[in-house]
């Protein structure tokens, strides 16, 4: 008999929304002891399956139709004070952002306490005792002193663990966990990953795992289910969803995975440099007193490279690495300590004013966030001409161009007179490459400009990268967390680690042969690779 | 179809049963204070009946006489337009001051964000309203003086909260894109950063019109308003000594600053609302 079951779900949305149901005839089970994947792109609806089993729906929506049936009962609707009951105790759930999930001023301790306390189990000095067990059973380095710990003093992976520890420590028969390893270092996310494995060993729990990332499928599932648009499209085992799809949309989705492989790469062994970075140093004091030294860190610490016209260079590192801080250095949005970027005979890192400003031109960037890179209380049409305008060039002119560009990236013109909010991630990226372009750059920097987008969009705005860097002669830094992405795109990969430039080299050379240990563990923690393997002789086999 | 922000906001705003009350409220105050004088011409400062006549007794002076046998009514609209307009005018001026202040200080930081600060905290020591009496004890009391004697004094919160709105929106990477775009500090400040800083000024500065009024009428009723001028803390000042005989003379100019001021609160509290992003966000 399956754990969970659910029967025809609909979620109806509230009036005025794109569709009018979030999701609509889902039905699914959950077996004991097995992993369960729900995968989607944003919007898909993956997240209100499983909030709705959880009974958190936000206000305005409400299931109009189906049943979920756990224990013998339909627990959909149940009243508040019922669902309390079930929530931790019978269900527990983890969260994509461990840090905004935890109480910051709570120790860590009191924090796992405080979820027997919520259904009056144990006295206090048992509570504190389980919890140390439940940290150790997580494998929380350093138990003892992490229980007294409060939430900031944890990294991003140790913060997940503990929340892992708090959805186990009633010992629920079922885990929801929504995208617990999307705000993870590749590394840690493996990390996380064979925790999660063992624990559903150990304690035969059913796993709700949401994901959009089809190497963690790939990696932990039993069983996959792909949703779009609110409806469930294909679910079957593992192998037979990702190996041989039967959906469109599936193949669509599998196909628009990048692959580790580098691509057909040119070599720029003879075109010249344009861009010339020698030292690189820039260090950032934090904290320090009277009685007290400050902390330093070398975010970026004597980092040389040349780049070559036509070329793409990929910075990858973990977060902290110092890979962002470097583009930002390169730009001078952040002051270099010390060093020089050189761009045509010119020391960018000694330009002051005017000079600086009409220098800058040359060299533009692409953001990662594409909800916070243009101003949401301007046109497209303004945020379009603003450079050039600075510039000097005559409004009319600027807005001819705009317009030009806009049909670049794949938008219609008209685009102009709409404000960012009306756009998709996708399409505001678009924008995003149009504003860099709008100064006729011959460097682009792209600071994780493909990372928070789905997959298939990812795909898109990749090739359009790729298209724009042909067309114009462009040379790309390409700052990315993504071993996948940075394969697909670029010439030349250097790896960065605490600050410091410890590989660099042709993309084959440094994704198949990697001299550096570093690069080694990052390029092991990527999930999915056996799966690529595999998809490889499926689609070799035809 | 392209709705502006601006036009959302205001259907926001338009659902605010509280809000939409507030401002036919001040509807009304602002067309007594525009169009009353012209239909009640006479100076409010003449002597029309006889003395402490109660209201609605006399069909030609509805809301009777005052110690000196005033028409209260005729105070009232006179004073609509003093209350408002040194509500509106210092708000105003105070937006001059703290706004430039505080996003100077909040996007460049360093020395030029400590030295504004510090002069800010000076201002802010200090009680504001005995900082008011002591500057009016300085300069003459003449209505020009008194508007800018409360902006003086209501300006640093200004200050203090653009500078918090720019230092968390310098970070945003659309400021970045606008420094390499080439744009020059002040182009960013006036065109990037301010006007998505915008939604809680506007907030701020419709509770500070309401904050103005007030302080305006303790002034005049502690005697330091404009003698020339009527306005409603007079009114209430000059009837405090008979509050006990003729308790109208008090009252009545008393709901309409309550009214006044409840109506500008309304107004804010439903303007954070509609210009709220959280909200925002959740209906797209």
């Amino acid at each position: 008999m399956s754990l969970l079951s659910i029967r025809d779900l609909a979620i109806a949305l509230p009036k005025g929304a794109d569709r009018p149901h979030a999701i609509e005839n889902v039905s699914f089970d959950l077996a004991e002891g097995e992993i369960l994947c729900i995968v989607g792109e944003s919007g898909s609806g993956k997240s209100m399956s499983a909030n709705a089993v959880m009974g958190l729906l936000p206000e305005g929506v409400n299931p109009v139709k189906g049943s979920v049936n756990f224990e013998g009962g339909d627990i959909l609707g149940l009243p508040e004070r019922a669902m309390q009951a079930i929530r931790g105790r019978k269900i527990g759930m983890i969260f994509q952002e461990p840090l905004s999930a935890l109480n910051p001023l709570m120790r860590i301790g009191a924090q796992i306490a405080e979820v027997f306390e919520a259904h009056g189990l144990l006295t206090p000095g048992e509570r504190q005792r389980r919890a140390l067990e439940l940290l150790r059973e997580v494998h929380l380095p350093d138990p003892e002193k992490a229980i007294r710990a409060y939430p900031f003093q944890l990294s991003g992976g140790q913060r997940q663990r503990v929340m892992i520890a708090m959805a186990l420590a009633l010992q629920p028969s079922i885990l929801i966990a929504d995208e617990p390893t999307t705000a993870l270092d590749v590394t840690t996310q493996a990390q996380i990953l064979t925790l999660i494995e063992e624990l559903r060993q150990k304690r035969g729990m059913g796993v709700i795992f949401i994901t959009h990332d089809f190497g963690v499928v790939a990696d932990i599932a039993d069983r996959v289910i792909v949703m779009e648009k609110g409806l469930i499209v294909e679910q079957g085992a593992v192998d037979d969803v990702l190996l041989r799809a039967k959906h469109p949309y599936t193949q669509k989705l599998v196909r628009a995975i990048p692959g580790i492989t580098a691509g057909e790469k040119q070599d720029f062994e003879a075109a010249p440099v344009i861009l010339k970075v020698r030292d690189l140093n820039k260090t950032f004091t934090t904290g320090g007193g009277w009685f007290k030294a400050p902390r330093v860190v070398h975010a970026v610490n004597k980092v040389s490279f040349d780049l070559r016209t036509g070329e793409t260079i990929g910075i990858v590192g973990e977060s902290g690495s110092g890979k962002s801080t470097c583009g930002r250095c390169i730009v001078r949005l952040i002051e270099p300590d010390g060093g020089s970027v050189e761009m045509g005979g010119v020391d960018m890192a000694m330009l002051k004013g005017a000079a600086l400003r009409s220098n800058r031109k040359r060299i533009q960037m692409i953001f990662q966030d594409p909800f916070s890179s243009l101003n949401p209380r301007a046109r497209v049409g303004r945020i379009l001409t603003e450079g050039p305008i600075a510039h000097g060039t005559p409004r009319r002119e600027a807005r001819e161009r705009a317009r030009e560009l806009l049909e670049l990236v794949g938008l219609d013109a008209s685009a102009m007179k709409r404000f960012p909010h009306e756009f998709s991630g996708g399409q505001r990226q678009r924008i995003g490459i149009a504003r860099a372009l709008a100064l006729d750059p011959d460097i682009l920097i792209a600071d994780e400009a493909v990372s928070a987008l789905d997959v298939s969009i990812q795909a898109q705005v990749l090739d359009l990268l790729a298209d724009l860097k042909t067309r114009l002669n462009l040379s790309m830094l390409f700052i990315t967390h993504d071993l996948r992405v940075a394969a697909q795109v670029c010439d030349r990969i250097m790896v960065m680690q605490h600050g410091k430039l410890v590989e660099i080299g042709p993309a084959g050379k440094v994704l198949s042969e990697p001299e550096h240990p570093y690069t080694r563990s990052l390029l092991d923690a990527i999930p999915g690779k056996a799966y690529e393997q595999a998809l490889k002789q499926v689609v070799e086999a035809g | 179809m392209t709705r502006s922000p601006l036009i959302l906001a205001w259907r926001r705003f338009a659902q605010n049963r509280g809000a939409v009350i507030g401002l036919a409220i001040l509807l009304v105050v602002v067309i007594v204070a525009l169009l009353g004088p012209t239909l009640m011409p006479q100076s409010p400062w003449r002597m029309v009946g006889r003395p402490f006549l109660p209201p609605l007794t006399d069909g030609a002076l509805p809301l009777g006489t005052d110690a000196v046998g005033r028409d209260v009514l005729t105070g009232l609209v006179h004073g609509a337009r003093v209350s408002l307009m040194v509500g509106l005018v210092s708000t105003m001026v105070a937006l001059l001051i703290g706004v430039p202040v505080g996003a100077l200080a909040g996007y460049f930081g360093g020395w030029v964000d400590d030295a504004l600060m510090r002069f800010t905290e000076f201002f802010q020591t200090i009680p504001s309203f005995a900082l008011a009496i002591v500057l009016l004890a300085i300069f003459q009391p003449s209505l020009f003086w008194i508007i800018l004697t409360i902006a003086i004094v209501s300006w640093p919160p200004v200050a203090r909260l653009v500078r918090g709105e720019v230092l968390s929106l310098r970070t945003r990477e659309y400021i970045e894109a606008a420094i390499l775009s080439g744009q020059t500090s002040l182009q960013i400040i006036i065109r990037q950063v301010l006007p998505n800083a915008l939604p809680p000024i506007i907030v701020l500065a419709s509770l500070m019109v309401a904050t103005a009024i007030l302080l305006e009428s303790s002034l005049s009723f502690l005697g330091l308003g404009d003698p020339n001028v009527m306005s409603w803390g007079y009114m209430i000042g000059a009837a405090r000594t008979v509050l006990r005989t003729a308790w109208w003379l008090s009252f009545i100019p008393g709901i309409a600053i309550l009214l006044t001021v409840l109506a500008l609160n309304l107004i804010g509290e439903g303007l954070n609302d509609a210009l709220n992003p959280r909200l925002q966000r959740r209906e797209e």
